[in-house]
């Protein structure tokens, strides 16, 4: 188990800090040009230490990210033939597009994907917006109470929150049913997690409730570095309220919004964690709440009598990692260049 | 826990390993094993009764975490450092490791002819030709009852399956308890306490069992669909909100008194004893007529092989040979209510609730899960795929038909029978 995560997380999770890496390059970047643009002509010595000190770092990230991730690479073009390992080319991706039943659990387990993102985006960011501009009321009180308790669900381990949300939702013990009765709503509760028209959303709201605490900390940080001034002016001109969300922070806060987006889609795209300690690693019932990295899983490790297929496994893997680097690649070079910054 | 555990025996190992080179005359051997909770039956019951009998041959008994065992007993095996006898998981696992010459073949070993096919079937080769570990224990599939709840309702034990819904219908009337204890949230109870439960009387156990790996029947035939149509039945009798219903659910509802009946398997029966404050009985798989041929399902789960590699094969095959005898059997069903012995020769146990459900095998014939043997090992595996097919069919996400054909489908896609 623990060596399945590693090998999980060195193949996938790369991705993320790799996205992260470009950003804050991206963002250094502007900086370095200006200091070059200064003195463009100046011979400067070569500055071995900064490559000493690089090395360590950079042996450590490519002995547990970068090889581990060409190799995952290079597995999904290799299968067994004939009990030999043996270079297949692209056939593992036709078995998995192209075969009936591995094609259905691909698309399946990508539908699922989606929708597990579009519902973080749609309810776990607006929520995180929200409640940052509702913690940067400056009359509000309690407001390190509310941000910590808000911001706890994240700190605690998805084993943990998968176990609690289970109970509370169990339809046996659990107090949903239990307080839905108190107030004589009790026709309303549902076995929401064994249901499979709601189980996925069922679980993306427990991964929402979980990690709302992220968005609302960027935003929240976004919020409190504009400066006063800046509202100041805006009063004098009238915008106040929900005009001035709307028309002064909001725009100020947008590429803080985007880099939570990237995030969100990133760590939606890699998750696993929580579909496999709420539902098992089948993602019932019915499948419907597989996704990617529960396929993954199940592909490359096997579960339960089915043996694990290293050779697919690294197929999806690839494939994740495919799409994620579409959807990172998509936000660095369309939205992340045409959003427009301000300088105070 | 199991840090300490295996921290003593390595010392005491060490201590036995010295005091084996004072008398030269003594072999140790060494059981490899998953079973780190028998350990004290291992150390307090079964070695010392064997080496009563066996003056000169020590045996150890060094069990390690479950999940860590296939990984660990493989390294070993192939640097050459396991134990002599080596505890066989069923069917593929221990194949595989019989295929790669790390267990000897125990065909001829005496004390075989004490086990019938079907219970050398876990760890015999596709063909039938070798066998390769002595089979230790099966579980038992059947219902497990609250007898109080049955007396209070004045409800008979159901022998056929009208009966059984008769049943059902009489304690749900009544109210004051959930009919059936089972949820479809873990998928694999539906299949497991579900289907595999009650199949083999509509398929006719092994016969059934052995036509559709021969491919002579298909899922799709009624023999194979008719328990799954009984299966979606079962939704009505099951409490509220059962598709969230977890396994911990299920046997907590029951053992607290608030379900009548709980599909079962034998290995319910320790903590069945320790936690339900009522009396219990249990009753086999109602047939579908009175009078029909009954058929359970005895599951081989654990058996002991022999390293192909130990220095010490002639004492091991005594030791396996002992395993074999119906003295060793009587002891292990004993000491763990609920693994029985797959021994031919019937042994007395004390537990009332594991004698009735062994009783059964003198009257019904025997049979093991359906999906276990061949059929699982390709991609999709059959037994995960009953796992959410059975989940679905009681849900009502599937009818019986489409269920079948989508597992048949399934096993279509990459099983040839051999012909």
């Amino acid at each position: 188990m623990a060596y399945g995560e590693t090998g999980r997380v060195a193949s996938v999770r790369i991705v993320i800090v790799w996205g992260t890496g470009l950003l804050e390059t991206d963002g250094s970047m502007s900086d370095a040009l200006s200091v070059q643009d200064g003195q463009p002509t100046a011979r400067r010595p070569k500055r071995w230490h900064i490559l000493v000190f690089l090395l360590p770092a950079f042996l450590v990230y490519s002995a547990v990210m970068i090889l581990p991730l060409i190799e995952t690479l290079r597995l999904s073009l290799y299968n067994t033939v004939d009990g030999q390992p043996a270079f297949v080319g692209l056939a593992n991706f036709q078995t998995l597009f192209g075969e009936e039943r591995w094609a259905h659990d691909f698309w399946n387990a990508l539908k699922n994907n989606v929708i597990f993102f579009i519902i973080h985006m749609c309810v776990q960011n607006p929520i995180g917006v929200a409640l940052a501009a509702m913690l940067s009321i400056p009359k509000l009180r309690f407001v390190t109470f509310y941000r910590t308790a808000i911001f706890l669900p994240t700190l605690l381990s998805f084993v943990i929150v998968g176990f609690i949300w289970k109970l509370i939702l169990s339809p046996i013990w659990g107090v949903s049913p239990w307080i839905l009765d108190l107030v004589g709503l009790k026709s309303l509760f549902a076995p929401w997690l064994g249901k499979p028209g709601s189980a996925l959303i069922a679980v993306s709201l427990i991964s929402v409730w979980q990690y709302v605490g992220i968005p609302m900390m960027l935003i929240y940080a976004a919020l409190l570095n504009i400066p006063d001034e800046v509202i100041e002016a805006a009063e004098c001109d009238g915008v106040t309220g929900w005009s001035q969300f709307w028309k002064i922070k909001l725009p100020l806060i947008l590429p803080a919004i985007g880099i939570i987006s990237i995030l969100t889609f990133v760590g939606n795209f890699n998750a696993f964690d929580l579909v496999y300690t709420v539902q098992g690693a089948l993602a019932g019932p019915d499948g419907s709440t597989d996704i990617l990295g529960t396929l993954l899983y199940r592909t490359f490790f096997g579960f339960q009598l089915q043996l694990g297929d290293r050779s697919m496994g690294a197929t999806i893997a690839t494939v994740m990692f495919l799409i994620i680097l579409a959807g990172v690649s998509l936000y660095l070079f369309v939205i992340q260049r045409r959003m427009r910054r301000y300088q105070f | 826990m199991t840090r300490t555990t295996i921290k003593g025996l390595l010392l005491a190992s060490s201590i036995l390993g010295t005091a084996g080179l004072a008398h030269a005359e003594d072999v140790t051997l060494t059981i490899e094993s998953w079973r780190n909770d028998d350990l004290a039956i291992w150390q307090e019951k079964l070695i010392p009764a064997f080496e009563a009998k066996n003056p000169g041959i020590k045996v150890k008994f060094a069990p390690m975490a479950p999940t860590e065992y296939n990984a660990a007993l493989n390294a070993k095996l192939d640097a050459g450092s396991a134990g002599d006898l080596v505890t066989c998981r069923p069917f593929d696992v221990s194949l595989e490791l019989y295929n790669k010459k790390h267990l000897a073949d125990l065909t001829a070993l005496p004390g075989m002819e004490n086990f019938s096919p079907v219970a050398k079937s876990a760890w015999t080769t596709d063909d039938g030709k070798s066998t390769f570990c002595v089979p230790m224990a099966s579980v038992i599939h059947g219902f497990i009852y609250n007898k109080d709840a049955f007396d209070q309702l004045g409800i008979q034990i159901p022998t056929t399956e009208a009966e059984f819904f008769a049943a059902l219908d009489k304690i749900k009337a009544d109210g004051n308890y959930i009919p059936m204890a089972m949820g479809t949230k873990d998928l694999w109870e539906a299949a497991t306490m579900g289907y595999q439960n009650i199949g083999p009387n509509y398929w006719k156990g092994e016969e059934g069992r052995a036509a559709l790996i021969k491919g002579e029947q298909k899922l799709t035939d009624e023999p194979w669909v008719e328990p799954y149509r009984v299966l979606a039945k079962w939704k009505d009798y099951l409490g509220d909100g059962f598709e969230a219903q977890t396994y911990p659910d299920s046997q907590n509802l029951f053992t607290l008194g608030r379900a009548a009946i709980y599909p079962a398997g034998s290995w319910e029966i320790g903590l069945f004893n320790t936690q339900a404050q009522f009396k219990m009985g249990a009753f086999p798989p109602p047939v579908k007529n009175a009078g029909d041929t009954c058929y359970i399902s005895d599951h081989n789960d654990i058996g002991i092989g022999l390293n192909a590699k130990s220095a010490h094969a002639e004492q091991a095959k005594t030791f396996l040979s002992w395993v074999a005898s119906p003295e060793f059997a009587d002891i292990y069903a004993n000491a763990l209510p609920g693994f029985f012995s797959l021994n031919s020769t019937p042994v007395k146990m004390t537990d009332p609730l594991a004698q009735e459900f062994v009783s059964w095998r003198e009257k019904c014939k025997p049979t093991i899960r359906s999906t276990y043997q061949i059929l699982a090992r390709g991609t999709p595996s059959l037994e995960n795929e009953t796992w959410v097919e059975s989940a679905n069919v009681i849900n009502g996400t599937d009818t019986p038909e489409v269920a079948a054909e989508k597992l048949q489908k399934g096993l279509d896609s990459w099983y040839k029978p051999a012909k």
